[in-house]
């Protein structure tokens, strides 16, 4: 009689942890998510920035084609790419190229005090504050995901329902640094 | 993620606190209520009303508390295209710490200063004055904005707000009391010989008493309560929010040189701001009664941290501060 309470007991505390657990990891996997639509959010929104940046730019400084043409091919590039990854690495690109841009900038005063331009450069700082918040804040929930996907005992109920690790969203070496660029 | 309990720990202790200080002055509000009562004679009908009116405010207190903290301020709601950086600002940080945006509001006075109020993080408001916008740049606006959440995601907020609100209505008890007691008492005494009067009168001038021995006491307690710790944990944890100690660091050393008086503070609502709104408080010197830790020692910590994606957040890892 006792061993049978022990052994439903036992068993009952296995259910509770099993549910405890799979919400948990669910909970968890709706914050990336969540995260991640947030960032996709962001990066949107600075693509939606840029044409209109593009052209105030042009009006002060149309001779500086190249740049322009750079920036257009790298938008499109993250207006086109999929997955945390791919979506990293064309957006750093994008981002490269506007700190060009903002740099060529300087050496046009007019353009720097037009308020349009400076509006659109406060919203594209805010911009581009938001996409590198809201990765970091996404890499902090992906890690926390990871941990109890890999971790045990967590880690047999995340291997039972197939709970995949989630993706990173890495910044390459070269964007810590300050931008290099040459005249 | 063993390290995240000290997060709830602190904010568990918060909540604790606030409902401490909710039922305390409740209990301190009763027994004057009855003191009263039983001395002048009143009938059922004025414990009846008295006990609506207590828990009518305990309601308002706790719903309301942060609207009633931004109009004695007078803040105003921040106009999102006047305003728009510091829109961005909270929208961002607001990202950053994985919090809701917070209302935004503006103080028109040029005394650079800010405070956070609000039930907790879906019911949160930031307010900064004009002066701060005019002296920061963005980057310390956005460290001062930061510091600002990690108050809010800490639950200080309404705790503060509450703490503060209690002061300030025990410091007004006080005046009405007393001047009830001595003026209309005081100028019918001679004329009127009803016992009644002369005795009602004594009662008012001994609960106004009572309330000018508490007030000091009560101050001493939201001092205790409202440790100076607890903005060197937002110092930090706001720092480690945006990643970033130096805009922090800087706006503080830019508050620092303001001689400017914040006019609407008063002493009941001085440890809601990120400085203390009294300009010759913000001296070296930590004195027992300040309500913030001295500037260039705040300054002296951020500037301190090193801050690298690795290090954790300081919430989650050191032990909260005992008080």
């Amino acid at each position: 009689m006792i061993a049978l309470i022990i052994v439903l007991g036992i068993l009952a505390l296995l259910v509770i942890f099993f549910i405890g657990t799979y919400n948990s990891l669910v909970v968890k996997r709706n914050r990336v998510q969540n995260g991640w639509h947030q960032i996709d959010v962001q990066l949107k929104r600075r693509i939606d920035l840029i044409p209109n940046l593009v052209e105030t730019v042009k009006g002060y400084a149309a001779h500086e084609k190249a740049i322009f043409e750079r920036i257009a091919e790298a938008r499109s590039l993250a207006i086109n790419a999929k997955g945390p990854a791919e979506s990293a690495k064309a957006n750093n690109m994008l981002s490269d190229t506007l700190k060009t841009l903002f740099a060529v900038v300087e050496n046009y005063p007019t353009l720097k005090a037009n308020e349009n331009f400076m509006k659109l450069q406060e919203e594209l700082t805010a911009t581009e504050n938001k996409i590198a918040f809201s990765r970091q804040f996404y890499n902090d929930v992906v890690m926390d995901f990871n941990n109890q996907i890999q971790m045990f005992p967590s880690n047999v109920v995340a291997g039972m329902f197939s709970f995949k690790a989630g993706e990173f969203y890495t910044v390459p070496e070269a964007e810590r640094e300050a931008p290099k660029v040459k005249f | 993620m063993a390290p995240r309990r000290h997060l709830y720990q602190l904010i568990a202790r918060n909540k604790l606190s606030t409902g401490l200080f909710i039922i305390l002055f409740s209990i301190i509000l009763g027994v004057i209520g009855l003191a009263l009562g039983s001395a002048m004679r009143w009938g059922t009908g004025y414990y009846v009303m008295f006990g609506l009116f207590v828990v009518v405010y305990n309601l308002v207190l706790y719903f309301n508390s942060d609207r009633i903290a931004l109009a004695v301020n007078g803040a105003r709601a921040a106009d999102p295209a006047e305003y728009a950086q510091l829109h961005n600002i909270v929208e961002e940080v607001a990202i950053a710490a994985g919090l809701p945006k917070p209302g935004v509001y503006v103080i028109d006075t040029d005394s650079p200063n800010a405070f956070a109020t609000g039930r907790g993080p879906k019911h949160a408001s930031i307010a900064v004055t004009r002066g701060l916008l005019e002296i920061l740049d963005r980057e310390e606006l956005q460290g001062v904005v930061a510091h600002e959440l990690a108050h809010v995601r800490n639950y200080d907020i309404l705790l503060m707000t509450v703490v503060a609100i209690i002061g300030g209505l025990i410091i007004l008890f006080r005046d009405i009391f007393l001047r009830w007691g001595f003026f209309f008492g005081g100028g019918r005494r001679r004329r009127d010989s009803d016992r009644g009067g002369g005795q009602a009168q004594l009662i008012l001038v001994l609960v106004g008493l009572v309330l000018a021995i508490l007030a000091p006491i009560l101050v001493a307690l939201i001092r205790a309560a409202i440790s100076r710790q607890r903005e060197y944990l937002a110092d930090a944890s706001g720092a480690y929010i945006v990643r970033n100690p130096h805009g922090l660091a800087g706006a503080l050393a830019k508050l620092g040189q303001s001689t400017e008086k914040l006019r609407t503070a008063s002493n009941a609502t001085a440890h809601m701001f990120i400085t203390s709104p009294f300009a010759k408080d913000r001296g070296e010197s930590a004195n027992w009664f300040a309500s913030h830790p001295p500037l260039a020692d705040r300054i002296a910590r951020l500037n301190s941290l090193t801050l690298s994606e690795e290090d954790a957040d300081p919430d989650l890892t050191t032990k909260t501060p005992r008080h």
